[in-house]
């Protein structure tokens, strides 16, 4: 398996959101998206599932491309996992994450979606929760309920938006430990929006850096998240640190605006 | 290696009991949608028997029987078969229509207080029944031309909001504020005719938007059925891609699903099967909102389950509303609409108040 993302451009009306984003990505591979808000980390997801279509550029899964299939094929090959929202429609989790299935099935859902789902459950650990009503779950119960429907449609490519943003500490490390697992055991390829550096640091292959649009810096996280990109992308100063091997970031200050009204003056 | 063996057979249980527990799950609400059909043939065994005319229920059910064979010859015969028989069926026939039209709608819009009515059908159907009525005073066949125009006028609002799409996304958001910005053009419209019209013809146009069952007969039950079994199919396939849409947007698309294409074709699809019922019926209210919400607050939001579920509700609604208007103060016989809004109204925010889980 083999994703290309190569040139892509996205505006929303005439307002430009990416700008001649390439990506690389192989089987087991985990990589992060990091950057500040409004950067277009959520609408590069987005654009690589074809949730939006991108105006320029083009994405090959091996050497495929995802233009030429259908949305359900698509469906069969990619994995979406949404930010956990608060309104969702209720269901039972079962029924929730036997949706996974539905590019796979053609009206009846047969013992084989029923084992997968099944199956799913009790790889996240979420069978207890089977005939709950999803509306009823925690935030970090409900991600494991999206993540279970994403891996039930058996997807090469898994994409995350935001997967810890709602989460408590202990939710976050569970989160990313299957998301982790996944990635090694099944030989899927994930790419996830974070904003989390020390969680992108920590879990990723490699790290993207976005700014307005473009990619800022690209590599692994030791060559990404340097005081000075940090400095330069999100206008924050920070120190980085190792421990065990990884990198840990510690935000200290807003850089000073021009204006001089930084938050450096108020401290 | 004996306790590996155990958690094996320990999962192996544990995915047998789940799987136990979700059988029986559906098989509620297939239990669900089983009564309700029963319910529906009791409510209209005892339907055909009331009215002015008394006859038994032993008697009607041979009296059914004989005619499927046998022209209606004797006045009971044809009191059942002309006159009770019809009214009977087109209330079951536009209660289902209309439910599973109004689930359909609720569905893609992901919103409870949508129904086909919201997307301006019926402010369409009530213009273009009132033109017809204002101008059709005294030419012969003038009963068609109702039935043509309000079926041809409650579908412009639709198209126009098909057209509109093709400017602004498909959301749910932009159709509903169409859909209502078409009602009130419609009502206007509507209104400023009756200003200028007599007396009598107002009272007519105004007693066609309220919806009755009166004008029931064998031939309107053809062409609603075959509209109602054409929709049905194609609603029944796309439940799964509403389910998914249920979920949001973005998770149907990346489910597989052609969102935008699809609510559109399904917003076609309920336009359509409302427009053909209430053409002929005029616009009874509240059974597209209140069928689907009540089959949900017993079986869920599963698609798959609630079309059948909610049809058969909406077909028991209407037939029992209906036997109810027609007793209540006889032989004066009240326009059903009147009915299914006076005591369906009630009803359900008796079970609004009194639901146990949030099921929407």
């Amino acid at each position: 398996m083999k994703l290309i993302v190569k040139d892509i451009e996205f505006s929303y009306a005439s307002v430009p959101i990416l700008k001649e984003v390439c990506i690389e990505l192989a089987a087991s591979e985990m990589l992060s998206v990091v950057g500040p808000n409004g950067a277009g980390k959520s609408t590069l997801i987005r654009c690589i599932d074809r949730i939006l279509k991108p105006q320029r550029g083009i994405i090959l899964l091996d050497e495929l491309d995802i233009k030429e299939l259908r949305q359900m094929e698509l469906a069969k090959k990619m994995g979406y996992i949404p930010q956990s929202t608060s309104r969702v429609f209720p269901a039972t989790v079962f029924d929730a994450v036997l949706m996974g299935r539905r590019p796979h099935l053609w009206w009846r859902a047969s013992e084989r979606d029923t084992e997968k789902v099944l199956e799913t459950l009790q790889m996240l650990n979420i069978e207890d929760l089977a005939m709950r009503d999803i509306d009823e779950l925690s935030g970090g119960q409900l991600q494991k309920v999206f993540i279970a429907r994403a891996l039930t449609q058996e997807p090469e490519v898994l994409l995350l938006d935001e997967p810890t943003s709602n989460l408590d500490i202990r939710h976050q490390l569970e989160v990313m430990d299957i998301i982790k697992n996944i990635v090694r055991e099944n030989g899927i390829a994930a790419i996830m929006a974070i904003h989390d550096l020390n969680l992108a640091s920590r879990y990723s292959d490699r790290i993207i850096m976005m700014n307005s649009g473009k990619i800022f810096a690209a590599g692994n996280p030791d060559s990404v998240l340097t005081p000075d990109n940090i400095k330069q992308v999100y206008g924050v100063e920070a120190n980085v640190h190792y421990n065990d091997g990884k990198l840990y970031i510690v935000p200290l200050r807003p850089v000073k605006q021009n204006g001089g009204e930084g938050g450096h003056n108020l401290l | 290696m004996t306790s590996s063996t155990e958690i094996i057979s320990g999962t192996r249980t544990k995915r047998a009991e789940i799987k136990e527990e979700y059988k029986k799950f559906i098989g509620r609400k297939i239990l669900f949608i089983f009564s309700s059909l029963i319910l529906i043939f009791i409510i209209a065994g005892i339907s055909t028997t009331l009215g002015s005319y008394p006859i038994t229920v032993t008697e009607v059910y041979s009296i059914i029987w004989r005619g499927l064979f046998h022209n209606p010859e004797t006045t009971k015969e044809i009191v059942v078969w002309n006159l009770r028989l019809p009214r009977v069926i087109l209330g079951i026939l536009a209660g289902i229509g209309l439910a599973i039209a109004g689930s359909m709608t609720q569905g893609i819009l992901r919103n409870p207080l949508a129904s086909p009515f919201t997307l301006g059908i019926a402010s369409g159907a009530g213009f273009g029944a009132a033109l017809a009525i204002l101008l059709s005073k005294g030419i012969v066949g003038g009963e068609y031309l109702i039935i043509g125009n309000a079926f041809i006028f409650s579908l412009i609002p639709t198209f126009i909001i098909v057209g509109l799409t093709r400017f602004r996304r498909a959301t749910p958001e932009t159709m509903i504020l169409a859909g209502i910005a078409m009602m009130y053009i419609f009502s206007a419209a509507t209104t400023l005719l009756m200003y200028f019209s007599e007396a009598d013809a107002m009272k007519a146009a105004y007693f066609w938007m309220v919806g009755d069952l009166g004008r029931a007969s064998w031939d309107a039950l053809l062409p609603i059925s075959i509209v109602l079994a054409g929709c049905f199919f194609p609603l029944m396939w796309k439940a799964w891609d509403v389910n998914a849409m249920g979920a949001g947007d973005e998770t149907a698309k990346s489910l597989g699903v052609n969102v935008e294409r699809d609510r559109i074709l399904i917003m076609i699809i309920s336009s359509f099967l409302t427009a053909s019922i209430i053409c002929f019926t005029g616009t009874i209210g509240f059974i597209c909102l209140v069928a689907p919400h009540m089959s949900r607050m017993v079986i869920g939001g599963d698609n798959r389950f609630l079309i059948p579920a909610s049809g058969l509700v909406g077909g028991a609604l209407l037939l029992g509303c209906d036997t109810i208007a027609r007793r209540i103060i006889a032989p004066v016989i009240l326009p059903v609409g009147v009915v299914t809004s006076s005591l369906g109204g009630p009803l359900f925010l008796y079970l609004i108040m009194r639901r146990r889980r949030e099921y929407w």
